[in-house]
């Protein structure tokens, strides 16, 4: 089978496309919303009025322009969406590398503790882990993302590492001198960006389901702070008689998690032909 | 295992921030009682011993007293956990049935508009927030055509279960087809299927019985696989549905800080999932014959 390339993948393209396109949409929302998302005089319509050419997505209970608000929720949901898997990568890296390179007891405790971590269904444990803080919040939200996401890319690390650990560069680099932690970081983690890369990708859409998913039960995003999850919390109260305020930003979510499902798949495909199914 | 889960429940609630007793008996709790309830838990006490107390009592079956509603734990939760175990069982029968048609189905012409149709409908399914599938689900099917109940339980009718089942078991169903194609298709070309056809034997027959049956192997691991989405998909659709399962209890306990029920929802959780996954292992002896032989 031919080597794809990355110009060849159409799941890739199209999902690069989409991605590029909330992208820039949450970056301009403070130019392209048409109206003040939390402003309820100015251009404010009635409440949980149809969508109409003012107000394309329809508004709120308190007569807020959807649109606007699913636009600068995007920020937030990206946002967390990147920032949480940035930080998840970091840490995962930093255990992925350290349990694969010195292996022995230090790889055993490192992977005992991501198994119970693991052991978990993540978002119940997550939900568990909301409990701990007096009030919820966003911040709390990256922060019990972070401390269960780390795993996947911790393994991934760990596999790439003790695949290239007996690689002759790796055993030159240590025969030189090297030190531990030039190794880990010049010679072995170059070469493990790429799983890292798919993992992370992958990881992006989830961090985002997860934020939608606590915030739409209570436990995120709190008012005025707009995210995709906390919007739907709306659109739950109103799904008879309003249905555009559920409809909306969930389409939002979902569009923007497939565009990075599409990009994660297409560079695992890229990157690694072993794994095209 | 275990031990690590148990550990980890508890620090998670022993660190919480403020004060357990308080925030359970509000601002004006009466302070004998407050005392008392320190006293009950060994909020006062160091961690070690409180953890101590902890698995003593668990070990004994006891989850400890719900601050709320002043009853057993163990008791608020043997209520719920039915409602949840059946929407599980419902989902993955969903999941199974749906999953391994639409997967048979694609593989039976790869390349084709079927397939790429069956295919696209599964990323989206995996795609789609479980709690969002539901309000379009229940919006369809429920809010606009009329044919099922917008939420609820029902009193355990079926029709009440129903969109709850669909929405708890799309993801899996989408797992479950892309999983069951990929298999098929490599089992498709190993040597007995040939002989299978050029013996003569119709399509259906080579498909269904021979090909079929060996494929399922890594379909199973997918179900156990599977069963961490469904545990993670009960809260959010049991909110969407207003099913009285745990994970309804388990988010409306968070919101209202009752922290023994907390504890006592999130190790329920993990240990269902604990006890899937030994049930996947079992789920292989009867699939396939020759990790009997290997056992025995």
């Amino acid at each position: 089978m031919p080597r794809p390339d990355a110009l060849g993948h159409r799941g890739l393209l199209a999902g690069a496309a989409l991605f590029v396109v909330f992208a820039a949409a949450s970056l301009g929302a403070p130019w392209l919303a048409p109206h003040d998302p939390l402003g309820l005089a100015a251009g404010a319509g009635a409440t949980l009025e149809r969508p109409s050419a003012a107000h394309p997505f329809g508004t709120d209970a308190l007569g807020r322009d959807l649109l606007s608000r699913v636009l600068w929720g995007g920020r937030v949901s990206l946002a967390v969406g990147i920032g949480v898997e940035a930080l998840t990568a970091l840490f995962g890296c930093a255990v992925g590398l350290v349990a694969g390179w010195y292996g022995g007891a230090v790889d055993a405790v490192l992977m005992r503790v991501t198994d119970v971590v693991m052991a978990f269904p993540s978002l119940v444990l997550a939900i568990g882990l909301i409990a701990v803080f007096e009030r919820p919040g966003l911040d709390k939200v990256v922060l019990v993302l972070v401390a269960l996401g780390w795993t996947t890319i911790a393994r991934v690390v760990r596999g790439a590492v003790l695949a290239l650990r007996t690689r002759d560069h790796v055993q030159a680099a240590r025969a030189l001198g090297a030190s531990n932690l030039a190794i880990m970081t010049r010679h072995l983690l170059p070469n493990a960006l790429g799983p890292l890369l798919v993992a992370a990708t992958l990881g992006v859409g989830g961090n985002m389901v997860a934020e939608a998913g606590l915030s739409f039960l209570g436990l995120g995003a709190q008012s005025p702070t707009i995210s995709w999850g906390a919007l739907l919390a709306d659109g739950q109260s109103f799904l008879a008689s309003a249905p555009w305020v559920a409809v909306f930003p969930g389409a939002a979510l979902l569009l923007a998690v497939l565009a990075v499902n599409l990009l994660g798949d297409g560079l695992r495909d890229v990157l690694d032909p072993r794994f095209r199914a | 295992m275990l031990f690590g889960i148990t550990l980890l429940v508890f620090l998670l609630n022993a660190v919480a921030l403020g004060d357990p007793a308080r925030a359970a008996m509000g601002q004006r709790a009466d302070p004998a009682a407050l005392e008392r309830l320190r006293r009950d838990y060994a909020l006062d006490r160091p961690l070690a011993v409180q953890y101590a107390t902890w698995i003593g009592r668990l070990a004994r079956g006891d989850l400890g007293t719900s601050f709320r509603e002043q009853r057993p734990v163990t008791e608020v939760i043997a209520e719920r956990l039915p409602a949840t175990v059946r929407l599980a069982l419902a989902a993955t029968l969903v999941a199974v049935v749906l999953g391994v048609a639409a997967g048979t189905l694609a593989a039976v012409r790869p390349g084709s508009v079927l397939d790429h149709a069956l295919m696209g409908a599964a990323v989206l399914g995996i795609s789609t927030p479980v709690f969002w599938l539901g309000m379009m689900l229940a919006l369809v099917f429920a809010v606009t055509l009329g044919w099922l109940p917008v939420s609820g339980y029902g009193g355990g009718s079926l029709a009440h279960l129903v969109l709850p089942a669909l929405t708890l078991g799309a993801l899996h169903t989408g797992t479950v087809a892309r999983m069951t194609r990929a298999s098929l298709l490599e089992v498709v070309r190993q040597d007995y299927v040939q002989t299978a056809r050029a013996k003569g034997l119709p399509e259906r027959v080579v498909l269904g019985k021979h090909a079929l049956r060996n494929a399922l192997i890594p379909v199973v691991t997918v179900i156990g696989i599977g069963l961490a989405d469904l545990l993670v998909g009960a809260p959010l659709t049991e909110t969407v549905f207003a099913w009285p399962g745990l994970g309804r209890l388990l988010v409306a306990a968070v919101g209202q800080r009752d922290l023994p029920v907390v504890m006592g929802a999130v190790l329920v959780f993990a240990l269902v999932y604990v006890v899937g996954n030994l049930l996947v292992d079992l789920a292989y002896l009867l699939i396939d014959p020759r990790t009997r032989r290997a056992a025995a």
